[in-house]
């Protein structure tokens, strides 16, 4: 048996039964690596092998003194890349930060090395996470391992890649409007975007602050359980992070889910949705009900207006965010010209990427003196209509469940040329992202081969109970932790 | 100055907030450090990096709003202020815009004692500082020194309300010796922690309406911002007179040229595109710390000068300076205090203590000479253990080692000789070994006295007290005489 096929919680439950090590799980993973990257090509930049063995052969060490390590110890994973790594290169998939190496830890690189796990190497993504098929990466694609001519989504589509070749047992991504989540969907994996303030964004190189979460991606709901565990909690170096005490995310899994309420708002399940997408979200729900859940329509009409809100506010933080890649400090500088403008006008003209660039010039405008009451004002009330509806609905719902994406994983370069329809993939992902509140995609079946993902979006703070309620779903669907099948060279 | 014309000045200070660490980040804020050795991932505004920001920043911006008589709203916002330049390495300058800290504030100014105007303090916010750019001559490139980058800053807008460069001036001192009252910074012009822009404007007398304003920058001393609004009215009215019109534009003072010159017109003005900090929560004063902060406020220049006038009878020129330090201020009461004789404690701090204190600027708080000193030498004076002139003597010494003065005249015998029956014999011998000026003295010649009184002293090394030294000669000479 191959070791990479078991999910992570297994791979560490043997661990800590000592009947493998770390050592065998690395060498494991570095041979799948082998086999499958070269036509995956989740890695933006991968460790050496012998590096990675060391940091196992130290958790070794300390598993046979019987040092007590966290569940997650000895288990190789992944970093999105734009997740700081001390020493690590860390680039944003953007030439402008090609080489960049960070003098210090995010807060979730800590919380892992603290804990044990094995950083293998960082996943390829959209630049600055701006995308939704990691095809905006300035330095190559990722293919959907499900169908190598399909994208693995975006724009953590490397960390969703790397989980579902079996390439790592977990990886982080960033998820600003659906950038966990959608790819989680297109890859058949698990996807959650923990609650806004949640989990520290320390380290986190920001694309739209008010947004972005750092979240799991995983074989399937315990092991989203278990790294929620690791990463979650309240870090001081990030002011927007919620100081509540830490909860045990795992305690939630195997406790029924009888007698719990599910909203299904019709505004996402119309015109936009592919049919057996919406067949096989309803599917789903259906084995709810066997189960004790009641499913409820409900009606949340300013989220016609989310994407929109979500497009003015996103690039408008997001301009100010990039801002700093003048060239000056760190990162691409070109120094051919003469004087100052110059410098930064050749730096960025070359190192953004055409979205990058869009974006920036979007959020520019938006924020321009005369326009920011009508355009970045007016996104900040609608932000806040969608927030009240959506508490609303939570009032007398424990859920709401809406498919993540309405299509499944596009062939790729299907929609490069076409922003406004690449924007579409985030229709259903991006509301809770401008209410703050968690979600998180499972899968729920497949469309002609391809994984279709289903979401649930859950009250702040609720992620126990959605872990809870998503392990059970899981478990009637019978698709917990399915690798892709790859047609491989030599297997 | 130009009559035809009323001048408008208002002023935007930034202030240094003295605080341990930095605004945003726990660097030490320290001045004068080798470059970019007081940095982090956070005020380097590294990718990833987030600012977390420090109540300190926010207690000290709270005492210059109250100072300031301003009212601080409970609720305010930090905003991203966005523009590209080296020094500013996140490219956005954390501020405040639409939610400032404090507003609606005021501070009187006074010119001779005569109150010049109620100055209205727009607002007061909080920002942080940016970096510096350092430039070698003749060289293709500069240097940037990220040290003070995130240094804790408020800054202090006031109304259109100065009428005069002169008057802009003396605000701006006034400002200053208030808010080194409160402690909230060492306010040094020369040292960049007190700066100060200018927008000024002139009109036809009588004009209802402003005229087109002119931002100064670069006026990096008191003397500096007097001239550069000087050379400004000049400048702006020989254009009016010309029936010429104002750009509206930032020009630069250049202390050595005496002249300001173009910085950037309004084409160039800057759309800085403010929006919330996203990365920052809103700033809620809640009343039991403004309590605090009110209660901890010291008595503020103005008030502390009508005391003292009403206290202790000080004459106006005397308080002024006095309450001109608080330091200074802190050290006259402490005296009087101890020992307590108002006028006195007045004269000799003004006079050769202050002489002192000014030969070591900035020290009166860390001088060894302290309250109690001069408080003992003013007694040893008023006993008449010492004369004036040892009494200066002693002071240097004790200004020098902080030893106190009794101890002084202890070890070095300078007490006044007092006792009548040890100055009789002395007298009696210089009497009688100047017989030539006792019989002058007996001829009518009462300057004789004179030269038998320096005698005396001579003879007891000056220490006689001389009052004692008149009364026996003038009792041994009638009594000769008889």
């Amino acid at each position: 048996m191959h070791l990479f096929t078991l999910t992570a919680v297994e791979a560490a439950q043997a661990l800590q039964r000592r009947e493998i090590s770390s050592v065998q799980l690395v060498r494991d993973i570095y041979d799948r690596i082998d086999n499958v990257e070269p036509q995956v090509r989740g890695f933006i930049s991968l460790l050496s092998r012998e590096e990675a063995l060391a940091a196992a052969e130290n958790v070794d060490r300390m598993l046979k003194q019987g040092v007590s390590l966290s569940p997650l110890a000895g288990i190789p994973m992944a970093l999105k890349d734009n997740i700081c790594t001390n020493g690590i290169p860390t680039t944003c998939a953007s030439l402008i930060l090609k080489g960049y190496r960070p003098p210090y830890d995010a807060h979730v690189t800590t919380a892992l090395r603290e804990a044990g796990a094995i950083l293998i190497g960082k996943s390829n993504m959209d630049e600055f996470a701006m995308g939704s098929s990691t095809e905006n990466s300035a330095y190559h694609l990722t293919c959907n391992p499900w169908d190598l001519q399909r994208v693995p989504g975006g724009s953590s589509g490397g960390s969703a890649a790397l989980v579902a070749a079996g390439e790592v047992f977990f990886a982080l991504g960033s998820d600003t409007g659906g950038s966990i989540r959608q790819p989680a969907s297109f890859c058949g994996v698990v996807g959650l975007k923990p609650t806004y303030g949640l989990v520290s964004r320390y380290g986190l190189i920001a694309f739209a602050s008010s947004l972005d979460q750092i979240g799991p991606l995983t074989r399937d709901v315990q092991d989203c359980a278990y790294v929620l565990e690791i990463i979650a909690g309240h870090d001081p170096r990030d002011s927007t992070s919620v100081s509540r005490e830490k909860e045990r995310y795992t305690a939630y899994l195997g406790k029924e889910i009888k007698g719990q309420r599910v909203a299904l708002p019709v505004e996402c399940f119309g015109e936009g949705l592919e049919k057996e997408i919406k067949e096989l979200v309803m599917g789903a729900l259906a084995k709810c009900t066997e189960v004790g859940v009641s499913v409820y329509e409900a009606s949340a009409p300013s989220t016609a207006y989310a994407l929109p809100a979500y497009y003015l506010v996103a690039p408008a933080e997001a301009s100010s965010n990039l801002a700093r890649y003048d060239g000056i400090q760190y990162g691409l500088s070109i120094r051919s010209g003469s004087n100052l403008l110059d410098l930064y006008y050749a730096t960025r003209s070359k190192g953004f990427g055409a979205e990058v660039k869009r974006r920036i010039m979007l959020g520019t405008y938006a924020l321009s003196s005369g326009y920011y009451d009508a355009y970045y004002l007016k996104a900040l009330k609608m932000r806040t209509l969608i927030r009240q509806e959506f508490e609303s609905i939570f009032k007398d719902h424990d859920f709401i469940v809406t498919p993540t994406s309405p299509t499944v994983a596009f062939k790729i370069g299907e929609q490069k040329d076409d922003p406004l329809t690449m924007y579409l993939n985030d229709i259903y992902t991006i509301t809770a992202n401008l209410c703050g509140f968690p979600a998180i995609s499972i899968p729920c079946g497949f469309v002609e081969g391809m994984p279709v993902g289903l979401q649930v979006i859950g009250r702040p703070f609720d992620e126990g109970r959605m872990l809870q309620f998503c392990y059970v779903l899981e478990s009637l669907l019978g698709l917990k932790g399915r690798l892709a099948e790859m047609k491989l060279k030599e297997e | 100055m130009p009559a035809a014309y009323e001048v408008i000045i208002g002023l935007e200070v930034h202030v240094e907030l003295h605080t341990t660490s930095k605004m945003f980040c726990a660097c030490p804020n320290r001045f004068g450090a080798e470059p970019n050795t007081n940095t982090c991932p956070v005020c380097l505004g590294l990718p990833g990096s987030l600012p977390v920001f420090n109540k300190n920043a926010l207690e000290l911006a709270l005492r210059a709003a109250l100072a300031l008589n301003c009212r601080v709203n409970r609720y305010s916002r930090f905003a991203r202020k966005n523009y590209f330049y080296p020094d500013l390495p996140k490219a956005y300058q954390i501020s405040q815009y639409e939610f400032p800290l404090a507003a609606h504030g005021q501070l009187a100014v006074y010119k001779n004692r005569e109150l010049l105007r109620n100055v209205k303090i727009e607002r007061l916010h909080l920002e942080e500082d940016a970096g510096k750019l350092l430039h070698d001559e003749g060289q293709a490139y500069s240097y940037v020194d990220y040290n003070r980058c995130g240094v804790p800053l408020v800054e202090i807008v006031t109304g259109p309300d100065l009428r005069s460069p002169e008057e802009a001036r003396i605000f701006l001192e006034t400002l200053r010796r208030t808010l080194l009252y409160t402690r909230i910074s060492d306010c040094k012009m020369e040292e960049g922690s007190l700066r100060c822009d200018a927008n000024i404007s002139l009109r036809p007398w009588g004009s209802e309406t402003l005229g087109q304003k002119v931002e100064i920058k670069n006026m990096n001393s008191f003397k500096a911002v007097q001239r550069g609004l000087e050379y400004e009215v000049k400048r702006q009215a020989e254009i009016l007179d010309r029936g010429g019109r104002i750009n509206q534009e930032t020009r630069r003072w250049h202390e050595d040229k005496g002249m300001t010159d173009e910085m950037r017109s309004k084409e160039g003005e800057q759309d800085y595109r403010y929006f919330p900090e996203p990365d920052l929560p809103p700033v809620i004063v809640e009343d039991s710390l403004l309590t605090r902060i009110g209660t901890e406020l010291p008595e503020l220049p103005l008030p502390r000068y009508r005391r003292l006038l009403a206290e202790y009878g000080l004459t106006p020129y005397q308080a002024e300076i006095i309450t001109g330090d608080r330091d200074l201020a802190d050290f006259y009461e402490e005296t009087v205090r101890i020992y307590y004789e108002p006028q006195k404690a007045a004269n000799w701090l003004l006079g050769d203590v202050l002489k002192l204190f000014k030969q070591f600027p900035g020290a009166i708080k860390q001088s060894p000479f302290t309250p109690l000193h001069l408080a003992q030498l003013l007694k040893l004076v008023d006993g008449e253990q010492i004369s004036g002139r040892t009494a200066k003597e002693v002071l240097e010494e004790s200004f020098n080692s902080g030893k106190m003065p009794e101890l002084i005249v202890r070890e070095k015998s300078l007490g006044q000789i007092s006792e009548s029956h040890e100055l009789e014999k002395v007298v009696d011998t210089v009497l009688r070994e100047n017989g030539a000026a006792v019989r002058d003295y007996r001829e009518g010649h009462k300057k004789a006295v004179t030269f038998l009184m320096g005698s005396v002293m001579k003879a007891t090394g000056g220490k006689a007290n001389p009052q004692l030294v008149i009364a026996l000669l003038e009792e041994k000479l009638a009594k000769i005489g008889e």
